[in-house]
């Protein structure tokens, strides 16, 4: 393998980090959603470079798991995405803030 | 040879990444994240991680993303969404993790990486596919089950959550 771990580490922080500035900044729930699945892509990323770098499938295997937990995160996110459309008619995070002290 | 691959998918990765926060129309981001996943699927390929390329092109490019350009759709949203005010709280997280990888950039050297160690399973004699089906039916074989349970929750969760009241009785 001559692409060193250290690369892979540094590819997926970078997009880690895109992923966490979108949750914390933009306002539209859908890019929100879109930047959680950045992230977990950027973990799935590190899973499959330790798991070729340490020759061991199990990584594999772990990334099909934060897959399947991906798909029932946007099937429910994006139900709820409706639902709040069809109560307020407006998807900007700022608006939804009964529960906000 | 493999690093000009890896830098290559490494640079479209990070720009489409970028590119799916910083778009100002959905629909735009969701596209950018569309190329971002086949780029991701390609690296696997470089990895020798083959099935997972598969995988992550059919479910993530197949279902997720059309998932997601179907609600931004159905929705029709007007372009009214900027950043928010919360930037104290994203310059503090921010700098934090990057303080923190320079951290781990600067210690790097310090440690020695850990050898592979006793229960691992050799990927590659018996094909990518072959070496994931083999351990994720036998050693992980309850996890599977109890993401199968998972995925169930999900699509009831769904369907409850995002349909009209059908269920109520209709009283006069």
């Amino acid at each position: 393998m001559t692409v060193p771990l250290f690369y892979y580490l540094v590819l997926s922080g970078i997009v880690f980090l895109t992923g966490v500035m979108g949750v914390l900044l933009r306002r539209n729930i859908i890019i929100i959603l879109l930047s959680v699945e950045l992230m977990l892509n950027a973990t799935n990323i590190n899973f499959v470079a330790f798991s070729q770098y340490f020759h061991d499938v199990a990584g594999q295997v772990f990334v099909f798991f934060a897959l399947t937990v991906a798909a029932a995160e946007v099937a429910v996110g994006l139900a709820i995405i409706v639902a709040l459309y069809r109560a307020k008619s407006t998807i900007n995070v700022d608006e939804f803030q009964l529960l906000k002290w | 040879m493999e690093k000009i691959f890896f830098f290559y998918f490494a640079f479209v990765i990070a720009t489409t990444s970028v590119l799916v926060v910083a778009m100002r129309n959905p629909v735009y981001s969701a596209l950018a994240l569309l190329i971002m996943f086949f780029h991701v699927a390609g690296l696997y390929v470089t990895l020798h991680a083959e099935f997972l390329a598969a995988v992550q092109i059919i479910v993530y490019a197949g279902a997720i993303l059309v998932l997601y350009l179907f609600v931004v759709m159905l929705l029709n949203l007007k372009q009214d969404d900027r950043y928010h005010r919360q930037w104290p709280m994203a310059a503090a997280v921010g700098v934090t993790l990057f303080v923190e990888a320079i951290i781990l950039t600067v210690m790097k050297g310090w440690t020695a990486p850990l050898a592979a160690t006793g229960t691992e399973t050799t990927v590659g004699e018996a094909g990518n596919t072959e070496a994931i089906g083999d351990v994720l039916y036998s050693t992980y074989l309850f996890p599977f089950e109890v993401a199968s349970l998972i995925l169930l929750v999900a699509m009831i969760g769904a369907i409850v959550l995002a349909k009209k009241d059908l269920g109520e009785p209709t009283e006069s």
